[in-house]
Parts: C-alpha cells; sequence; structure tokens
C-alpha cells in the first residue's frame, strides 16, 4: 500500500517531466535558430556599437557613449535621415496608390484579368539586386538603350541629383508595384460580395462604394503594406548601392548606405556603424508602434 | 509571478552569454599573432603546397597571367581569387577580424601603409634584404609598405596613369599625332580642337568626376609635373589648395564649361571611366597605363604634364604580401621570389604590355619594339605614390572630401578650394 502511495506521485512527476522535455524538443530547433540567427548577431551589433571597433584592427575595447556621439556628429548623418525620409514618402505614396490602382484594374474579371496580373507580378520575381543592375545599364550612358540620345543632349540619369532619386524611384515602382498590386488584390477580395450588394441596393455611386466601403475595410491591408512599405525603404540600400553609390554629392546618401560606407569604404569604424545601426532600428521600433498604434486605433474606432 | 521572473532571467543570461561568447570570439580573433618567422630561405620553398591568393578586379588579366605562368613552372600551386573592386576593404578587413586571410594578398599601394599599420602582413624584411636586385625594385612600392624600417610588401603589378591621346583624332583635328601636348594648355587646347570636330558622340577628353580613385590617380601627377606636392610629409596635410593644384581645377573647370569633356564624366563613379577612349569616342585623356595593350587602335603615350609643362606618373597598382594568417610563408615567399624574377618579370608582364617593378628590366627585349613602353618605364622613374594612414577616407571613398573639392571646383565653379582642402586634411589628421 505504501509502494503505490509513493509510486503514484513518481510517475506523475516522471511523466510530467517528459512532458517538458517533449516541449523543448519541439521548441529547440526554432530557439536554437533564433538564438544563432537574430539573438547573437543582435548582440553582436550592441557590443559593436559600444566599442572602439576599426574595420581592420579588432576590437580595442569599450568606447561607450562616444560612438553615438560620433554617429550623431558625423557629416552626413542628418542629411541621410532627411533623404531617407524623403525616399520613404515618395516610394511608399507612389507603391501604395499603385499598388491599389493595379489592384483595382485587375480585380475585375475581364479577359486579360490574368495576363494583365502576371505582367504586372513578373518584375517582383526579379532579384532587387538583379533589378538594380538591369536598370543600371539601361541607364549608361555607353550600353543604355538610351545612350546616343542622351549624349546629344548632354543628359545623364544618374548625373544630377533629382535624377539620381528619381531614376532610383522608378526602379523601385517597376520592381514593387506588382508586389503590392497582389497584396491589395487579397485584401480587397476579403470584402464580402454582400457588402457592395447592400450598397448597390441604396443606391450608392461607384465613388461613394469605394469611398465609403472599399477603403475603410481595406484598412488591414493598409496596415500591413504601409508597415512592410516603410520598413523597407527606410531600409533601402541595394539600389542605391548599385546605382548611385549615394552621390553624386552625396545626394542620395540613405541612412543604411552611410552605414555600409562607415563600415566599409573610408572610414573603416564597426563601432561608429554599430551605434548608427542601433539608432536605425530604435526609430524602426517606434515608428512600427506608433504606424501600427494608429492604424488598430482607427480599425477600432 | 517566480516563474516570469526566472524565465525572464533566463533568456537574459541566455542574451549575454552569447554576446559575451562573441565577444570572447572577437577578442581571440584579435589575439591572434603573425607565425613566427621561419628559416624561409632565399628562394622559399617548393614542395607542391597550395597557396591561396586574392586580388582586386582591375588587375584580374595581370593576376591570371601571373599565377599561370607559376602555377607551370612550379610545384607549389596558387589559387587565385578576383574580388570587386568596390568590395576589396570590406572582404580583407572581414577576413582579417576572423583570421582568415589567404595566403597572399595583394592591396591597393595607396592602402598598404594603413594595412601593414595594422598588421595584416609579415615582416619579409629579411628576405627582401636578401635580393642582389634590391635597389632596383620600384621604390615607391616599397617604401609604402616599411614601417619602423621593416618591410612587408613587394610590387605585384604597377600601374601608371599616362596621357593617352587618339591618333586619328588628333590628326582629323589637325593636331600632331606625333607629339604629346607639353602642358596642361596645350592638353585642353587639343581636347577643345577635337570637340569642334564636331564629331557625333565624340568629345576632346573624359574623366571620372565622381571617382575619387580616378582623380586622384589622373590629377596629382599634374601637380608633382610642376614640382609641388599633395601631401605632407607625413601624410596628415592636404596640399591641394596650392597655386599649381588651383591651376589644375581651373584648367578642367574651363574645359568642362566648354563643352568638350565627355557629359556622362560627371556622374563617373569608375566602373566605366576609360570605357569612351576605348571605344575611340574620346581625343585624349589620362588613362591607366595597364590598358594599353587592350586598346584597339593607335594611340600616342606621355606622361601626364603639369600647368606649366614637365611629366609625372602616379605609381599605383598593387603591393603584395604574405598575410598575418598563413602558416606558409617559405612556400609564399616562392611565389613572391619568382615573381621578381626576370622570368616573371620580362616573360610575363613585358611580354603582355606591362610594366616592370624592377628598374633594371625597363629596356627589355619587348618594350624595345614598342617605344610606348619604354617611355612608360621610364616616366615610372619620374611618378610618385603618396602615402597617407587615411588615404581612402580622405581620397577614394564615395563621398570624400576630394570628390567634394573637385566638384565644387570644376562642376561648380565655386571658390571653395581652401576650405574644401582643410576638410581633407581634417580627416588624414584624424
Amino acid at each position: 500500500m505504501s509502494v503505490t502511495t509513493s509510486a503514484a506521485p513518481d510517475r506523475n512527476r516522471r511523466s510530467r517531466r517528459r512532458e517538458a522535455l517533449r516541449g523543448w524538443s519541439y521548441a529547440a530547433p526554432t530557439a536554437l535558430f533564433v538564438l544563432f540567427v537574430f539573438v547573437v548577431p543582435l548582440g553582436l551589433v550592441l557590443q559593436m556599437s559600444g566599442s572602439d571597433w576599426p574595420l581592420l584592427g579588432g576590437n580595442q575595447g569599450w568606447n561607450f557613449p562616444e560612438n553615438f556621439a560620433d554617429a550623431a556628429s558625423h557629416r552626413l548623418f542628418w542629411d541621410s535621415i532627411w533623404f531617407t525620409l524623403k525616399y520613404t514618402v515618395i516610394t511608399t505614396v507612389l507603391l501604395l496608390g499603385l499598388g491599389l490602382g493595379l489592384a483595382l484594374l485587375v480585380q475585375e474579371s475581364t479577359r486579360w484579368k490574368s495576363v494583365l496580373r502576371t505582367a504586372f507580378l513578373v518584375p517582383s520575381a526579379l532579384g532587387l539586386a538583379s533589378a538594380s543592375l538591369l536598370f543600371y545599364v539601361l541607364y549608361s550612358p555607353y550600353a543604355g538603350p538610351f545612350a546616343d540620345l542622351m549624349q546629344a543632349w548632354g543628359f545623364t540619369f544618374l548625373g544630377t541629383p533629382d535624377g539620381a532619386l528619381w531614376s532610383t524611384v522608378f526602379l523601385i515602382v517597376w520592381r514593387f508595384a506588382g508586389f503590392y498590386m497582389l497584396l491589395m488584390l487579397v485584401g480587397l477580395q476579403g470584402i464580402p460580395d454582400d457588402v457592395y450588394e447592400a450598397a448597390r441596393i441604396d443606391g450608392a455611386s461607384r465613388w461613394q462604394t469605394f469611398r465609403d466601403i472599399t477603403l475603410p475595410l481595406l484598412r488591414p491591408t493598409f496596415a500591413l503594406t504601409t508597415v512592410l512599405c516603410v520598413t523597407g525603404s527606410l531600409l533601402a540600400f541595394e539600389q542605391f548601392y548599385i546605382l548611385t553609390k549615394g552621390g553624386p554629392d552625396n545626394s542620395t546618401m540613405t541612412i543604411v548606405q552611410l552605414i555600409y560606407n562607415v563600415a566599409f569604404q573610408g572610414q573603416n569604424d564597426l563601432g561608429v556603424a554599430g551605434a548608427l545601426s542601433v539608432i536605425v532600428l530604435l526609430a524602426l521600433i517606434v515608428i512600427n508602434v506608433v504606424q501600427l498604434r494608429v492604424l488598430r486605433r482607427g480599425e477600432e474606432s | 509571478m517566480i516563474n516570469h521572473r526566472r524565465r525572464g532571467l533566463r533568456a537574459l543570461t541566455a542574451i549575454v552569454a552569447a554576446t559575451t561568447l562573441v565577444g570572447l570570439a572577437g577578442c581571440a580573433a584579435n589575439d591572434d599573432t603573425p607565425p613566427a618567422a621561419e628559416d624561409i630561405g632565399p628562394e622559399g620553398v617548393d614542395d607542391g603546397t597550395t597557396l591561396t591568393l586574392w586580388t582586386r578586379a582591375p588587375l584580374e588579366k595581370q593576376a591570371n597571367l601571373l599565377v599561370d605562368a607559376y602555377n607551370a613552372s612550379h610545384e607549389n600551386q596558387v589559387e587565385l581569387t578576383v574580388v570587386p573592386n568596390d568590395d576589396y576593404v570590406a572582404k580583407v578587413g572581414a577576413a582579417a577580424g576572423s583570421g582568415g586571410l589567404p595566403d597572399l594578398f595583394a592591396a591597393d599601394i595607396v592602402y598598404v601603409p594603413n594595412w601593414v599599420e595594422q598588421g595584416l602582413f609579415q615582416d619579409i624584411s629579411a628576405q627582401i634584404d636578401g635580393l642582389d636586385f634590391k635597389d632596383q625594385i620600384n621604390q615607391g612600392h616599397l617604401s609604402a609598405g616599411t614601417s619602423d624600417g621593416k618591410e612587408h610588401i613587394l610590387p605585384f603589378v604597377l600601374d601608371l596613369s599616362m596621357l593617352f591621346w587618339n591618333k586619328e583624332l588628333f590628326a582629323e583635328a589637325g593636331l600632331d599625332p606625333e607629339s604629346a601636348p607639353a602642358n596642361l594648355t596645350e592638353f585642353a587646347e587639343a581636347a577643345k580642337k577635337i570637340q569642334a570636330l564636331g564629331k557625333d558622340g565624340v568629345y576632346g577628353t573624359a574623366t571620372g568626376l565622381n571617382c575619387g580613385g580616378c582623380l586622384v590617380f589622373t590629377w596629382f601627377p599634374s601637380v608633382w609635373a610642376d614640382g609641388d606636392e599633395v601631401l605632407s610629409d607625413d601624410g596628415t596635410e592636404s596640399l591641394l589648395a596650392s597655386d599649381t593644384a588651383k591651376a589644375v581645377y581651373d584648367t578642367w573647370n574651363d574645359l568642362w564649361e566648354s563643352g568638350a569633356v565627355l557629359p556622362s564624366s560627371q556622374d563617373e563613379a569608375g566602373p566605366t571611366w576609360t570605357a569612351a577612349f576605348t571605344e575611340g569616342n574620346v581625343g585624349l585623356m589620362f588613362y591607366p597605363a595597364t590598358l594599353l595593350s587592350s586598346t584597339p587602335f593607335d594611340v600616342g603615350v606621355a606622361g601626364i604634364p603639369g600647368p606649366d609643362g614637365g611629366a609625372s606618373t602616379f605609381v599605383g597598382g598593387d603591393g603584395i604580401g604574405i598575410s598575418k594568417d598563413s602558416d606558409k610563408a617559405a612556400q609564399a615567399w616562392s611565389f613572391l621570389n619568382w615573381m621578381m624574377s626576370e622570368d616573371a618579370q620580362v616573360e610575363v608582364l613585358a611580354k603582355n604590355d606591362d610594366v616592370v617593378s624592377r628598374s633594371d628590366f625597363a629596356n627589355n627585349e619587348y618594350a624595345a619594339k614598342d617605344p610606348r613602353l619604354v617611355t612608360i618605364n621610364e616616366v615610372a622613374g619620374q611618378g610618385d605614390t603618396p602615402v597617407a594612414m587615411n588615404f581612402q577616407q580622405a581620397f577614394n571613398a564615395p563621398g570624400s572630401p576630394w570628390l567634394t573639392l573637385v566638384r565644387n571646383a570644376v562642376l561648380q565653379g565655386t571658390d571653395t578650394v581652401d576650405a574644401d582642402n582643410d576638410e581633407i586634411t581634417a580627416i588624414l589628421q584624424q
């Protein structure tokens, strides 16, 4: 009798331990992945941002908060932030507007629906670096299709600050418009037909339907696409690295291009580059939280 | 509550442990010391070892020729990795931090002083001192690799900036195809005359006005040709606001405003800065001597003149040394020693229209067949290689203060040379 009373809790404990072990074994691969792919690099960047760490010399010891002061006083810090924000606003407005427009265009079941959807989506299948190289050649005064015209008119796509900005924006719109069209299309198709049916019965015009039904019900889609677009634009790098390298005259210097330059092109200072990265990370967290809060509040109201 | 706290503590411990591990890894990599000097011998060891070598893309052709010739005549085998120019510093930096540098690696000569100072190359003074032709080796490259009296690199490939002119376009413009402009004023006049031909897509001259490295390579010699300097002896002060330097900017500003400069030069960041000349669409320009063999038409070659004449050149290219991470120094020296031999200098480099690194081979049998090569080899002796620790940041980096100075003075025509020059000095002194 005494044997059975002491054995039962033991079995229970063993089975609980086995369950916990099983739970850990399910979670362990992901936990390890998260540890090495997210936590360790993040820890490394934090360590870098507080250390005197030249690219070629290795870690020379603690240097906090000097790195942050150096980062904030870099001659291109505010210029790059201003340019990145300007670029983000332009691309977000254009991509979301165009994405919605294209989605509305291909939403109706027409004969050409599939062809158009595919045509708009094809550029998204191309890697951003490959697309940038393609446009680098297109814009080239030597190899590009407009080379003769450009030489005759003394015009270069990437030769002036405005030209470089809008040439890059054009590439990005070409590359991403189809992708945002797809997201918008999913949002549009999530709106129940009954709502439109009811509006039609009530005699709503097309514009009223769009303004009072489509746009409000697309709010969750807008929340997602805005976060994606803003985050992607704030972190813009490949297109500028390949097309402009931040030039001419540092006029297209994004904050990530500046981080790259500080780390690998000239200053070779991983500490200051790390501090800049941490600043960008914190700014992104704040911006995303604010964005989601605003959009969610609108949703609740 | 306690559970939550405990879980939070565990997570924190994990992060701290991971960060510490990473930190330790960084420290460990940092503590790497160069292998102890071993008895390498005057000719190194040729025992069938496989060596790794990195070079940057602009020198790919010469590196391939040298590596192929060495591999064909030795038991050791060199595996060459060619890295895009823009990524080279980042790749070397990352490898240096993790102890993963190849056995041998070449470096743009203007970066060599910094990289030597950082301890990326092994000290090979004893081996270089043992070469009985040491005095004949290009002194600019040797001195760039010398720190505290210790030598670390040998010249890998010399790349000189020269004045090239298209003889056909010169003849069409009524200029003498056989004689070079004697000074910058004549250079500008020739460019304008070729521009005046009004040929579709043909321009007087071209340069890389958004490429710090190209401008350093081709405009510094104009200052040297007049007997001036571009940097102080210790490399911490920029002298690029001198009267001579200002005369150079004024000449180019005049050329730009007259429309005789290829328009895309304004945006040229480097990758295609020589393309228009190679295609025969530019009358004359300052151009890398390494491209002589791949220029498909008749060109004249001379040293780069200054505002008042003279001739000079930027002795660029790459130096090469044994990396701090190599434990095959004896085998690596076998490659370096062979590289300085007549077999490599004359039978590989000169034979393929490249510049030799030893002055005693300047008049070799191949150069004798092409007087332009003799000119290049001779001007190499009048050239210079600037030495400064922060050279990349001050001059070569995208958006460097040197680029700002040139773009302000030439494209905008502003009177900001003195202030912009102070910015360069500020970076050189960091």
